[in-house]
């Protein structure tokens, strides 16, 4: 490796002597905040993509066959990329890398109070592997043929059959992008678990951890230990498209639905995955910001080690219509309806923490709260399709889309302001404008729920999903549905809803730019009065993080206590 | 220069042991997940025992393979031993280059195994037994090879006496590979 380094440095000489600081330091960084950015700003870009592809798609629902602004006129091969990467870009190109690997990267090493990851240069080379899957897979869309358009779980027979998608080589290009990805989060996964269980400051148990740590931790486990058998049968689906191998083809003797299968293994507990940072997130900040401790933190840990086990054993839900025995769906509704207990635990318990708080409606709390709220909704709808008989009438309409949409929106997009509002000072050493903060969060907010709550009406009155056009389908374009407005004006209202949110997005980045320079605007290396190490360091933190690194001495959420004057006690002091 | 955060063991495990372990789990489960598939398929169709299928497999290869794993596995040993208990690099490098040839040796007798039963047109694509035979044990070669590789750069820097903690680390990641040949062998092989 470091033979490597040298000639890397020798070849630059030859080139401009700014670029090799630059290079050295924003792109070859093996330090784990700048892996960060990058990992960040490659999953904001990446968002950028995933929400003009929503638009689009969006726009066609809206008004079938008109030229849709910056793009043309959308074909129905073209529609079904689009909601094909828009599903697979949002999940693992943007909550991925946001939630998980960003956050991860920049919180581990500062929460334990360490100076980095222990492998810097695994950490570095993972996400190479991942800016390499981000490439295959925008390049995907340009090939022969287009984007892989079998949507983004790409079941077999029509993602393994060039006659059936008509993109050979855009779905193989998928899912060699999405296994490169997997092999990325697999190095930085172990790196996250191997830091965080190794490296934490003197002092620090492991019940003084922050949950934010905790649940990133967790999350790694969950998605090393199920992302595997989808390995293999990414493997198995390239060869069925590149080498005419049978594995998911009946003809040949192969059965479909163990890519079902192989996919779900992986595919539900995903789901956990990118849940659990946002509510480490949300732990974080609810704590911090009603002046409380965590309600019953060891109550929370194993709830999230029962999710954790329990998420393995409701996969096959995704599969009631399939065709799978009627005695397993009895089985998978069971363990299905039995995780939304963990969960609504959690819900209970970050209620009790909040419970004679004293509140400060700050914009990182208010994405915290409303990443409760806002998930409840998913949580409560997802029972209706964890039983299998209401899923049987619920399955592939817009009852699901709505569904999961009302967990991953709260997830990718809630949780990833939430996180990126509370350590933004930490970030970048600036605070941003509140006005502007709480304007673009209630603008969020409100366009989000417009555009997925008639989604569940829709969905219920049979509208089903991955639908070009529902200009050929009388009972869909009924009219007088709700509140007066026909099934088309539910699809016009979604769509505006969604270009408002869109615009809303601005705020934030004005917000970003103009308090990035302005001195009145700096943060101290503790702005919030929070307990947890990473405010020890400086704002933003420099190389090594700590001036001296920490030594622990209590629990990371001692607020209010009442042998003290302060209504916080940074784990840093001594008393 | 190594970060404070690499000499730390707040675990009591030293750091690149822990993260062998953890490239194990992870393992585990995409071997887990092929064979898995593979079993319950070959559960589902007792056709598979037969000539054309299971039964066109050389079992005597086969074995002959386990042996020249076990045998370099054997080396992996010996190279341990000398890293930690005589402090020898030399040694040490001389007994992993010892498992390299064994890896190098599997390799070949694959490479003639594969080349025979595709000359008789026992292809990728014949039927799904082979489907399946060339996939499982094409990820355990690939393993293999990430394995030789590895061990070189293991050998050359325990030659000069350094990192001589590293030559665990490949043996614990080596006997791995191992033992999911030893899965293999019986399940490709033997199961007629």
């Amino acid at each position: 490796m470091a033979t490597a380094e040298v000639t890397h440095d020798s070849h630059d000489d030859h080139g401009h002597h700014e670029d090799e600081g630059f290079i050295k330091k924003y792109l070859w960084s093996t330090d784990h905040k700048m892996i960060a950015m990058q990992y960040l700003v490659t999953g904001i870009a990446m968002a950028i993509i995933g929400g003009f592809f929503a638009y689009v798609f969006r726009m066609q629902l809206a008004f079938p066959g008109v030229e849709v602004p910056l793009f043309g006129i959308v074909s129905p091969a073209q529609y079904n990329s689009l909601v094909t990467n828009h599903g697979t870009i949002m999940i693992f190109w943007v909550a991925m890398p946001v939630l998980i690997a960003a956050f991860g990267n920049f919180l581990i090493p500062l929460m334990i109070g360490c100076d980095d990851m222990v492998f810097p240069k695994i950490n570095r080379l993972s996400y190479q592997i991942f800016l390499l899957s981000a490439i295959v897979l925008v390049g995907s869309f340009f090939v022969e043929g287009g984007g892989f358009g079998g949507a983004w779980t790409a079941y077999p027979p029509l993602s393994a059959v060039s006659e059936y998608n008509l993109t050979p080589m855009g779905a193989t290009l998928w899912v060699v992008a999405v296994a490169l990805e997997f092999i990325a989060f697999l190095l930085g996964g172990i790196n996250f678990i191997t830091t965080a269980m190794n490296s934490r400051a003197p002092g620090m148990r492991l019940y003084d951890i922050p949950m934010t740590v905790w649940m990133i931790v967790v999350a790694s486990i969950l998605f090393m230990a199920s992302v595997g058998p989808l390995i293999a049968g990414a493997i198995m689906l390239i060869f069925d498209q590149t080498l005419n191998t049978g594995f998911f083809d009946p003809n040949k003797g192969g059965d479909p639905v163990l890519w079902q299968h192989l996919f779900w293994f992986f595919g539900h507990p995903e789901v956990y995955v990118v849940l659990l940072p946002a509510l480490g997130f949300t732990a974080d900040i609810i704590t911090t910001f009603s002046r409380k401790p965590l309600f019953a933190y060891r109550t929370v840990l194993y709830t999230v080690f029962g999710t954790g086990i329990l998420s393995f054993t409701v996969w096959a839900h995704h599969q009631f219509i399939s065709g799978i025995d009627p005695r397993m769906a009895h089985i998978f509704t069971i363990t299905t309806l039995l995780i939304s207990v963990p969960i609504a635990e959690m819900m209970f318990v970050y209620i009790a923490t909040l419970y004679k708080g004293s509140i400060t409606l700050t914009t990182p709390m208010l994405w915290g709260l409303a990443f409760i709220g806002e998930f409840l909704i998913g949580g409560v709808t997802g029972i209706f399709l964890g039983a299998s008989g209401p899923d049987i009438f619920f399955h592939d309409t817009y009852f699901v889309l709505a569904h999961f949409h009302y967990t991953f929106f709260p997830i990718a997009i809630i949780g990833s302001f939430a996180g990126l509002t509370y350590w933004w000072p930490k970030m970048t050493g600036k605070m941003m404008n509140e006005t502007l903060g709480k304007i673009h969060f209630w603008g969020t907010i409100i366009s989000f729920n417009v555009i997925f709550l008639p989604l569940f009406v829709l969905g219920q009155l049979g509208q089903h999903r991955r639908i070009y056009s529902y200009e050929g389908f009388g009972e869909l374009m009924r009219e007088d549905v709700l509140l007066g407005m026909g099934m088309q004006d539910l699809r016009v209202l979604a769509t505006v809803a969604l270009l408002i949110m869109i615009g809303f997005q601005v705020v934030f980045f004005l917000n970003v730019f103009l308090t990035l320079r302005k001195k009145a605007y700096d943060a101290g290396p503790n702005p919030y009065n929070a307990n947890t190490l990473e405010w020890l360091a400086p704002s933003p933190p420099g190389h090594g993080n700590f001036a001296e690194l920490p030594t622990v001495y209590r629990g990371a959420y001692e607020f209010s206590h009442p042998d003290r004057e302060l209504d916080y006690w940074p784990q840093w002091e001594k008393d | 220069m190594r970060p404070v955060a690499t000499t730390r063991s707040a675990s009591g495990m030293t750091t690149g042991r822990l993260a062998v372990w953890w490239v194990i789990v992870s393992e585990i489960v995409i071997f887990g997940g092929v064979l898995g598939s593979y079993i319950m398929h070959r559960l589902a169709n007792e056709g598979w025992a037969n000539v054309g299928f299971a039964g066109s497999t050389n079992a005597w290869i086969g074995l002959t393979n386990t042996f020249v794993l076990l045998t370099s596995s054997l080396f992996a040993v010996l190279a341990h031993y000398a890293a930690e208990h005589e402090q020898d690099g030399k040694k040490a490098a001389n007994y992993l280059y010892l498992t390299f040839g064994g890896g190098a040796t599997f390799l070949c007798i694959k490479a003639f195994e594969w080349t025979t039963e595709i000359n008789h047109g026992l292809t990728i694509t014949a039927n799904n037994f082979w489907s399946f035979y060339y996939v499982a044990a094409g990820i355990h070669a690939s393993h293999v090879i990430a394995g030789m590789i590895i061990m070189l750069f293991v050998a050359h820097t325990a030659k000069q006496g350094k990192e001589l903690h590293r030559v665990e680390l490949i043996g614990v990641y080596w006997h791995f590979v191992d033992l999911v040949w030893i899965f293999l062998f019986p399940l490709l092989y033997i199961a007629k």
